[in-house]
């Protein structure tokens, strides 16, 4: 799981991709799994990053960051390798 | 300390959807009707809950009649029951002066329980049974005839009661300019069956015509059709006046006046286009003052507004069951606040605002209930802050027809709560349990 080149983010959450011209935003929390993945994070170490981060259960932490990847994903913004 | 945590989300931003939604004013969280916390109200009573604010009811009900009071010396208002025959509501209204206006046996009955003199009552609708007939002409209640079948069946009961006379009025409909038109209900005005249904009352000598009525349609976007139809149904007072040297005692030109809620396939808000209390006033008591009746016989102007004195006093409070992901990606939240519940929500576009704090990020979501239904479609779009499963949401303007129209379909009608003037709450109709709905069923023994 990787975010495309040449994506930008920004730390306050807005996110271009000159590819496509599509601008996005994202929460604070969104931004934060931008940045796990940014710096080469797995899927399951950026689950351990979030319940420890936010103090959440696992099952919440798995519903939304599987939600989240899934939108990363289809507005083309990661690839799966 | 760990930072509050919101679900993770991505929006894609465009030009056109920055325009639609660039005002954020309307996502400010609700978290206190009339000043009693919604949290504290959902612990102690459930959820969903109906929750109606008296003191709305009274403030608008004082605005309402104050438009008409101000313009013309002889209003009264007559609650509509269907919109909300709620004891409790319908009480109120009673205080504040209305009179009943019913439409079927049941109602009727409501009406004399909450203790309304039966010469307030209007009986309205084309279905009234015999024994109801009997029941109101015993009363002294203003029967609005609405078809000929109604008006002979009342003259063949008054055959057979000695010295009772009913108290009648006619319902009318007519062109007011307005599609679609109202035909179906009382006699039409334009091909003289409204006349000749007064030339057959005058013949009989055990009614006596009191009043007029129409009620031209509901959600009436132009007050103008109300002077349209108030000046026809001046025309037909005068002219029962010339014939008979009689006045007519009453013009009742129904309910129909718009909330502010907005209309399903409306672009603009409710609040925006429709006429005010002022605007519908003045439409029909300057026809009606204009018409060029004696001062002295000026007759009563009745209305029997529905909807636009109720809505808004209402809420309904829900809770999130879920958040899902549609195949196209757009995000859907599951509420336990459904369309069994939420009839008007097939005609409106209900506002619904979050219970609670939330971040500065919104989606687009649909907004869904709870049953296992397709038509189960609150919302099918709108831009809400990120909700979690437990979050609670408002619905606002649910005063009118939901709490007498809702279904008890798959689930079981929820509490409804009072919140008085003075902030006090109380329940008005406990949440239904299994045995409201077996109590009234019954097996036959092969079955058992
Ligand atoms: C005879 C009559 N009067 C009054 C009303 C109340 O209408 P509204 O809620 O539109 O004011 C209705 C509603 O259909 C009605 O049929």
């Amino acid at each position: 799981m990787k975010i495309r080149k040449n994506i930008a983010i920004s730390e306050n959450g807005f996110i271009f991709n000159p590819m496509t011209g599509d601008s996005f935003s994202v929460n604070e929390t969104g931004v934060y799994i931008l940045q796990k993945l940014k710096d080469g994070g797995s899927e399951e170490t950026i689950l351990q990053n979030l319940m420890d981060e936010y103090e959440l259960d696992t099952y919440t932490a798995e519903k939304d960051l599987n939600d989240f990847l899934s939108m990363l994903k289809s507005y083309q913004l990661i690839t799966n390798e | 300390m760990h930072p509050t945590y919101e679900s993770p989300i991505i929006q894609k931003l465009n030009a056109g959807m920055m325009n639609k939604f660039g005002s954020r004013t309307e996502y400010t969280p609700v978290k206190f009707i009339d000043n009693v916390a919604i949290a504290d109200l959902m612990d102690e009573y459930g959820s969903p809950l109906f929750v109606i604010s008296e003191k709305t009811i009274r403030q608008t009900y004082q605005k309402a009649l104050k438009a008409f009071k101000m313009r013309y010396p002889k209003v009264q208002f007559a609650w509509s029951y269907k919109t909300n025959y709620l004891d409790a509501v319908c009480q109120v209204f009673h205080q504040e002066g209305s009179w009943a206006e019913v439409v079927s046996g049941f109602e009727y009955q409501k009406a004399i329980r909450n203790g309304v003199p039966g010469n307030l009552i209007i009986f309205n609708g084309p279905d009234k049974s015999k024994e109801d007939l009997i029941m109101a002409i015993k009363n002294r209640s203003l029967i609005h005839i609405d078809h000929f079948d109604e008006l002979y069946m009342l003259i063949e009961i008054l055959e057979e009661m000695e010295n009772s006379k009913a108290c009648v009025a006619i319902r009318i409909n007519m062109d007011t300019g307005v599609y679609p038109q109202w035909d179906r209900f009382g006699f039409n005005y334009e091909n003289g069956q409204a006349w000749n249904a007064i030339v057959k009352i005058i013949a009989q000598k055990k009614l006596q015509l009191e009043g007029l009525h129409c009620h031209i349609g509901t959600y009436m976007l132009t007050a103008n059709a109300y002077a349209v139809a108030a000046r026809k149904m001046c025309e037909l007072a005068q002219a029962y006046a010339n014939t008979t040297g009689e006045n007519i005692k009453y013009l009742d030109m129904g309910g129909g006046f718009c909330s502010s809620n907005t209309l399903k396939g409306s672009y603009l808000q409710g609040v925006d286009i429709i006429p005010t209390f002022d605007d519908y006033a003045e439409a029909i008591t300057s026809t009606i003052l204009q018409f060029g009746f004696h001062p002295d016989k000026l007759p009563l102007l009745i209305l029997e507004t529905g909807r636009a004195l109720i809505d808004e006093a209402g809420y309904l409070l829900g809770t999130v069951l879920a958040t899902k992901r549609l195949a196209d990606g757009r995000r859907a939240t599951v509420l336990d606040t459904g369309v069994n519940i939420m009839f008007t929500s097939f005609w409106y576009n209900h506002r619904v605002s979050p219970a609670q704090d939330f971040s500065q990020h919104a989606e687009e979501t649909a907004l869904y209930g709870p049953l296992c239904m397709n038509i189960d479609n609150l919302r099918e779009s709108v831009i809400l802050p990120i909700l979690k499963k437990g979050d609670r949401i408002v619905v606002h303007e649910v005063g009118a027809y939901n709490m007498t129209q809702w279904m008890q379909f798959i689930t079981l009608r929820p509490n409804v709560v009072m919140i008085d003037t003075t902030g006090k709450v109380h329940l008005i109709r406990k949440q239904e349990t299994v045995n409201t709905i077996v109590d009234c069923e019954m097996v036959p023994e092969h079955l058992k």
